[in-house]
């Protein structure tokens, strides 16, 4: 069967399952966007090319599966760096199809030509430049392949108009065959052994989860086995949700902005075990300080993670399910051949801590409006399963923080590169994903207006996603920084609170909108928001710009000089 | 100019012979802040694959994680790590010198020991070919010095891996006791 490189590029979308792609079409890509038509894809037209990238994004980190997004060339391929980079750092399978102009021009400086593949190609896992249209099914298929196995990563397809018009014979191919790409799955039975009988020997042990729980599908392993050793889980920013925070063994987020438990514990561990963790700088604070007398452990998919940052007593090399369901088969055997030390010292001190050092805030009936409250309540008056997307600063961490994330796949952000502005477009993937659930995007008002044409698009194919707008009317993460280390000299953070009118500009996008200023009316207005499922929802939280977030560890100190909420050192304050 | 310094190593990494790759491996390196100290680029008897010879200094970054990121490029299918006890290493050295009537006899003393050969000659100078071993090239280069080099250019080594000395059978075996232990 004939068919142009166009049809056979949707044609081989559809064969990999694509249900649904994000995208702005344009000269390169019209020829793509023909038989679009008649294809089963749902494809939702977003307003800019970057909101496209982040849907996909947010499709992904909900449902596990690629997300997909299709844009043209130069302007437009540029535009979806930032997504690519973002689904780069954290790991999120990312197909994105950019046009190119013709083959035959490439190199003459055409109109809308740009090197994608030259650009891209730090910030993906791998490119391809299509040049013949018989390539188009193979190149598709190793897309999907190196996009969802091993490590997952964004790939991107460059696709040149010529190429998309001439003709083919369509094949599907059965296999894929890249002789340089074999991603060792299984941990080295050996090396699963010696972490068993660390582990039998440790008297402060600490699982350290990271996002590859998640990428793996590893939560109910990892349950398993911490229930089985009683061993106390942290969960990073991108493992929110990997442990059920409603569990007695979950310390909660580890890092800059941790909990004085999560960071303490693993100063004072004996033994880490990190699963699909990569020891990031914004968990270990100054390296040399950190977790001073702790074995580690490490299971990553990704060789290169082991030993990049800190040297493993144990490295093991693998998917985090198979070998955290090994790893239980033989920390069982070894508890058979010898009696493993009581943890319960080590959980009481844990408790104490928990009890001595929470998080703090100070809502008065009649203060301002405190950004933890709104949270707080949010995350009261919502469902279990809720999903919640944030951008990038103080609401993020607030949100790291209070939300009680007990399911997996329920908190999707930007962790890695901390891309402002992620929210909006995430959520909205994230609602195309999950039709049936609850999707709430937390944002700040920085955030906000960088990608809150988004809303448009939301509107438009009728995705009823919320957002709650944190707004105190400042860059307040910067704000938080030039308060505590450039002696209060704030530079080119404040935004003001009413410019733009967030309740107007929601109106004007399809959206309802609301404000709120007074602490009574927050829960009221919620559950007005809960109330409606047929289009967006905004709400204008105008919060208090004073409140800084706590615990803080600053860039440079090692986790020991953790600074706590100064409530913490008044008496009865909480 | 000193081609052996102890920080150096040799990878030979066996790629698809595809446009794009040496971008790939190069950008990787910078990006990473890894140095390279020289690359030699080559087709291989395969002509679907190419093998580059990279020099890297080990002082910029551990050679554990430079292997370890160059194999997770998809055109990588193979690295090999050669320390110049397990290998053989050439390079190719082309070096214009100074070379008036007065010199020229010393020079071709220098050209016969070191096994050079002369491949072009001007009227004060003369251009020379000499391959070997960097080290050999570093102490050629260290003689030639005195007589005034115009220009010098090295390619950069190539090398593969020193063949077995021992009967393949027995080889098999030790391997075999290898993985089990």
């Amino acid at each position: 069967m004939q068919i142009s490189g166009a049809q056979a590029l949707i044609k081989s979308l559809e064969m990999e399952g694509t249900e649904v792609m994000f995208g702005l079409p344009g000269g390169a890509i019209l020829p793509v966007y023909d038989p679009l038509i008649d294809s089963s894809i749902r494809h939702i037209l977003v307003r800019h090319e970057q909101g496209a990238g982040h849907m996909a994004e947010g499709y992904a980190h909900a449902t596990g599966r690629p997300g997909v997004a299709m844009v043209t060339s130069g302007p437009a391929a540029t535009n979806v760096v930032t997504p690519l980079c973002d689904a780069y750092m954290d790991s999120i399978p990312l197909v994105m199809i950019t046009g190119q102009v013709p083959y035959s021009v490439i190199g003459t400086d055409a109109f809308q030509e740009a090197d994608t593949v030259g650009i891209t190609m730090p910030v993906t896992k791998h490119n391809w430049l299509i040049t013949d249209a018989s390539d188009v099914p193979r190149v598709i298929r190793e897309a999907f392949h190196v996009a969802t196995t091993g490590r997952p990563g964004p790939v991107l397809v460059d696709m040149p108009k010529d190429v998309s018009n001439q003709m083919m014979d369509w094949y599907w191919p059965d296999a894929v065959d890249l002789p340089g790409y074999k991603p060792n799955t299984k941990g080295h039975p050996k090396q699963i052994k010696d972490a068993a009988r660390l582990m039998g020997e440790a008297h402060r042990p600490v699982i350290y989860a990271g996002g590859g729980i998640l990428k793996a599908r590893a939560a109910a392993a990892l349950r398993e086995l911490a229930e089985l050793t009683g061993i106390p889980v942290v969960t990073t920013l991108m493992a929110r949700g990997s442990f059920p925070d409603d569990h007695e063994l979950c310390l909660g987020m580890p890092g800059m902005h941790g909990n004085y438990t999560a960071v303490t514990s693993m100063q004072r561990s004996d033994l880490l075990i990190a699963l699909g963790s990569r020891f990031d700088d914004r968990v270990t604070g100054k390296l040399g300080g950190f977790a001073p007398d702790a074995k580690i452990i490490h299971v990553d998919v990704d060789p290169a993670e082991l030993g990049k940052v800190r040297r493993p007593d144990v490295p093991i090399v693998g998917d985090c399910r198979l070998v955290i369901e090994e790893l239980i088969k033989a920390v069982k055997a070894d508890r058979a051949k010898r009696e493993w030390p009581s943890l319960e010292p080590w959980r009481v001190q844990l408790r104490e801590w928990q009890e001595r050092y929470p998080l703090v805030y100070e809502q008065l009936e009649d203060g301002p409006l405190k950004p933890q409250f709104c949270i707080d309540q949010l995350r009261d008056h919502t469902p279990d399963d809720t999903i919640v997307a944030s951008g990038v600063g103080q609401h993020q961490m607030w949100t790291s923080q209070r939300w009680k994330f007990n399911h997996p796949y329920t908190f999707v952000n930007s962790g890695g590169l901390g891309t402002m502005g992620f929210a909006v477009p995430a959520a909205i993937g994230a609602k195309v994903g999950k039709p049936e659930r609850m999707v709430w995007a937390i944002d700040g008002d920085g955030c906000f207006q960088m990608t809150a044409q988004e809303l448009v698009t939301a509107s438009a194919e009728r995705i009823p996603v919320k957002v709650a707008i944190l707004n105190n009317a400042y860059l307040g993460m910067v704000r938080q920084w030039q308060e505590m280390f450039y002696e209060e000299r704030y530079s080119e953070v404040y935004l003001s609170p009413d410019l733009p009118d967030y309740v107007k500009w929601a109106e004007a996008m399809g959206c309802v909108g609301f404000r709120v200023d007074t602490p009574e009316d927050v829960v009221p207005t919620i559950e007005k928001a809960n109330e409606i499922d047929d289009r967006p929802v905004v709400i204008d939280f105008r919060t208090d710009y004073r409140e800084k977030v706590y615990p803080m560890v600053a860039a440079g100190s090692t986790n020991d000089e953790i600074i706590l909420d100064p409530q913490h050192d008044r008496p009865g304050g909480r | 100019m000193n081609g052996t310094t102890p920080q150096h190593h040799i990878l030979s990494v066996l790629v698809e012979n595809k446009f794009g790759v040496l971008t790939r491996v190069a950008g990787l390196f910078a990006r990473r802040g890894f140095n390279i100290f020289s690359l030699a680029v080559s087709p291989t008897e395969d002509d679907r694959l190419s093998r580059m010879t990279i020099v890297v200094d080990a002082e910029s970054a551990p050679l554990e994680q430079i292997t370890k990121q160059l194999n997770k490029l998809i055109p990588v299918i193979k690295i090999v790590e050669l320390s110049p006890e397990d290998a053989v290493e050439r390079e190719l050295m082309l070096a214009t010198v100074k070379a008036p009537a007065e010199a020229r006899t010393h020079v071709n003393e220098l050209v016969s020991i070191f096994e050079a050969k002369i491949v072009d000659v001007g009227f004060e100078a003369l251009t020379l070919m000499a391959a070997g071993t960097p080290s050999k090239l570093d102490a050629m280069t260290d003689l030639l010095a005195p007589f005034g080099i115009v220009e010098l250019q090295r390619t950069g080594r190539v090398a593969l891996p020193k063949l077995a000395r021992q009967p393949a059978r027995l080889r098999a075996v030790r391997s075999r006791a290898g993985a089990a232990g």
